[in-house]
């Protein structure tokens, strides 16, 4: 019996009838569609993609807090956590471990979080103003699983890496990254589910909050 | 399969109408919404071509991309039919030792029923997605739309279902019985070791699968598990980043009417070696199971398909008779589709015919697959492989041979004319149409008004 691999690919290749000549031609095809990486049809460019970002994400029923700077990130968050009655208590990204939580009055571990935590903190590698969309790359230093297992997930968001669309999102992985990491996530807003009379539910799998903590100037 | 049966009984149930009736509004409006905030029909033609793109070279492209998903880590498996999906994932689990699989909604999986053979293997299969959850814990019932699959489900019916699956104390506000599904849910995350999703995209230039859910499981099943195994359709893939970021404004737009998806995820290769979390065995096994045969056909249209539901969403006669009654995995015009196509013309006969031809799935369709022109050339094939019932077939050499004799045809007008005007008792309707009373079960038949046309034609010529 063939294997099913040659099997599949011959009957596709019979079916568009693949010759050596026209595989040759077609790969250099693929190459030039690869290389040219052509943009579809998109919206407009906001000239104020911050103000553009804030209002996506909170029509995605995320809450927005601005503040100026990286230092201040800290009290945000517990200004947040404190005036939705949770817990004082969360992990951070080791990336962001650095910033003064204690301080604050956090109690935080640098690490990813497992099913018991209640709140996760994470920055962002960039985010997307067109939708109001968080982008975060897998990484030792930001794990994935932060923004997913607590119930809270708030993500600090620097102003200047606010970018137009998806497409400069994965320009500036290829720019910055070379390779993709193992996850690149797209996050817009909470975790939701309507698959119970269509009732629109927040809190399906993921988180029920998402707090954006907006650096203005950084 | 009995559609017409099922139809019959399904059209009849006003309780069935009602929820779709909500959901209908919610889909349709929101999509409405949604899609105005772009050019739609250049984003539609854009995608149209993303995906012929793919198709015309399919061969090269699969190569292109296996290749660099090896490249990352991951393992490229290939399967012909459901059974032979099946004897993949059941070895996949046998060789990493799993007890538990959880499950991100895959349509494959649907189409292979790999629940009962990852069972029959000693393999606890969990479906995380809340509808599909509530489905499988009801007896392994059929999803009856392929993005909202309990959507034919009351708040009771579920209430009482978790009840008696959970043992916990009833509730009925959906958010609390939303939350209780979660909980139940979490200890499955935590505890599977092999995560099993469908792929929405797979992405040639970096050998990627994209993934869009709402609720996140999508993410805690490519996540948390040390095995994860894509089942996609050979179909699924497009060339490069770009042109994901051009689908994923028209997908969630066409499907749900959001502008975005909760979350979305491009996922590449296994878990790096200082990474914490991600899997550490990625494979994909990319699926014919009909689809090649499509390569090349009457049909090549079809697999542009990016399982969006605005077809269904749009569709009067699904809005009337749900799911279920289409009888297989796919239902709505696209399942009209591919469901003969799949499992043979012969075994849905029915299918073809379940449509108006009205073309609100044409027109919605973000990839621009004609709909009703594939409905109507299935129906031609049913014709010319003589699989329509006698009677139909009789009749329509009956009309032919009359249509070609004019003077006999006249004849039979006039005298049709005469008898309907009878039925009519000089009214304007019929009330039953005697020769086929089942036509005038539901509503009346309009009486014909006077003479034939050929009688008129020739008095105005005098
Ligand atoms: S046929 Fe078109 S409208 Fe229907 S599910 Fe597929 S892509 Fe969506």
């Amino acid at each position: 019996m063939k294997d099913s691999r040659d099997d599949i690919l011959g009957r596709i290749r019979r079916r568009l009838g693949r010759s050596a000549e026209n595989a040759a031609a077609g790969r250099t095809a693929i190459d030039a569609v690869l290389a040219r990486r052509a943009q579809g049809p998109r919206p407009a460019p906001d000239a104020d993609l911050v103000a553009r970002f804030r209002d996506r994400s909170e029509a995605l029923a995320s809450t927005v807090e601005i503040v100026a700077r990286l230092e201040a990130a800290p009290a945000a968050a517990v200004r947040y956590l404190a005036a939705h009655d949770l817990p004082r208590a969360a992990v951070a990204w080791p990336q962001l471990a650095g910033l003064d939580w204690a301080g604050a009055g956090l109690r935080v571990e640098a690490r990813s979080a497992n099913g018991d935590d209640l709140v996760g903190i994470t920055g962002v590698f960039c985010a997307v103003a067109e939708t109001g969309t968080l982008v975060l790359l897998s990484g030792p230093e930001t794990p994935a699983a932060s923004s997913l297992l607590p119930e809270t997930h708030i993500a600090v968001v620097p102003a200047s890496r606010i970018v137009r669309g998806m497409e400069e999102a994965f320009d500036l992985v290829r720019a910055e990254c070379g390779e993709l990491p193992r996850a690149v996530n797209f996050i817009s807003g909470p975790s939701r589910t309507g698959d119970i009379e269509q009732t629109l539910v927040l809190g399906a799998h993921g988180p029920y909050r998402v707090h954006i903590v907006l650096l203005a100037a950084e | 399969m009995h559609f017409k049966a099922r139809a019959a009984e399904a059209a009849a149930d006003r309780a069935l109408q009602a929820k779709l009736g909500t959901a209908k509004g919610l889909f349709v409006e929101g999509r409405k919404r949604a899609v105005a905030e772009i050019d739609l029909e250049a984003t539609r033609e854009a995608s149209k071509a993303i995906r012929n793109t793919c198709i015309a070279d399919l061969d090269l492209w699969l190569e292109r991309f296996e290749s660099e998903a090896t490249k990352r880590g991951g393992q490229v498996l290939w399967a012909r039919d459901g059974a032979e999906i099946c004897r993949l994932v059941t070895e996949i689990a046998r060789r990493h030792g799993v007890r538990k699989a959880i499950k991100s909604k895959s349509m494959l999986s649907e189409e292979a029923g790999l629940n009962a053979a990852l069972e029959a293997a000693g393999v606890q299969p969990v479906e995380t997605d809340l509808g599909e959850y509530i489905l499988q814990i009801n007896d392994n019932e059929l999803p009856s739309h392929i993005i909202a699959p309990a959507i034919h489900k009351t708040r009771e019916e579920v209430a009482e279902l978790f009840e008696r699956v959970h043992h916990r104390p009833r509730k009925t506000d959906i958010g609390e019985m939303t939350r209780e599904a979660r909980e139940m849910l979490r200890a499955h995350f935590l505890s599977a070791e092999m995560g099993i999703s469908g792929g929405n995209f797979l992405v040639a230039e970096t050998g990627s699968v994209a993934l869009v859910t709402n609720e996140g499981n999508g993410r805690m099943v490519t996540t948390l598990p040390k095995v994860h195994v894509v089942i996609t359709g050979v179909e699924k893939v497009i060339p490069t980043l770009e042109d994901l970021a051009t689908l994923m404004r028209i997908l969630p737009r066409s499907a749900t009417g959001q502008t975005i998806s909760n979350y979305f995820s491009v996922l590449t290769g296994v878990k790096r070696p200082e990474d914490t979390d991600g899997p550490e065995h990625l494979y994909f096994i990319l699926v014919d199971n009909g689809r090649v045969d499509l390569v090349g056909s009457d049909f090549q249209d079809m697999l542009r398909c990016i399982r969006c539901a605005a077809c269904m969403n749009h569709c009067p006669v699904y809005q009337t008779i749900g799911g279920h009654a289409y009888g297989w995995v796919y239902p709505g015009p696209m399942g009209s589709v591919l469901t003969p196509l799949f499992v043979g013309l012969e075994n849905a006969i029915e299918l073809p015919h379940a449509a108006t031809l009205c073309n609100q799935c044409g027109v919605v369709c973000p990839v621009k697959i004609p709909l009703p022109d594939l409905m109507r050339k299935l129906r031609e094939q049913q014709v010319e492989r003589g699989l329509r019932p006698w009677g139909e077939r009789a009749a329509l050499k009956l009309w032919a041979w009359l249509a070609r004799h004019p003077g006999l045809y006249a004849l039979a007008a006039k005298l049709g004319v005469r008898y309907l005007n009878w039925l009519a008792e000089g009214g304007d309707r019929i009330r039953v149409l005697g020769l086929a009373p089942s036509w005038t079960a539901g509503r009346d038949f309009p009486a014909p008004e006077g003479k034939t046309f050929r009688e008129l034609y020739s008095e105005k010529r005098k």
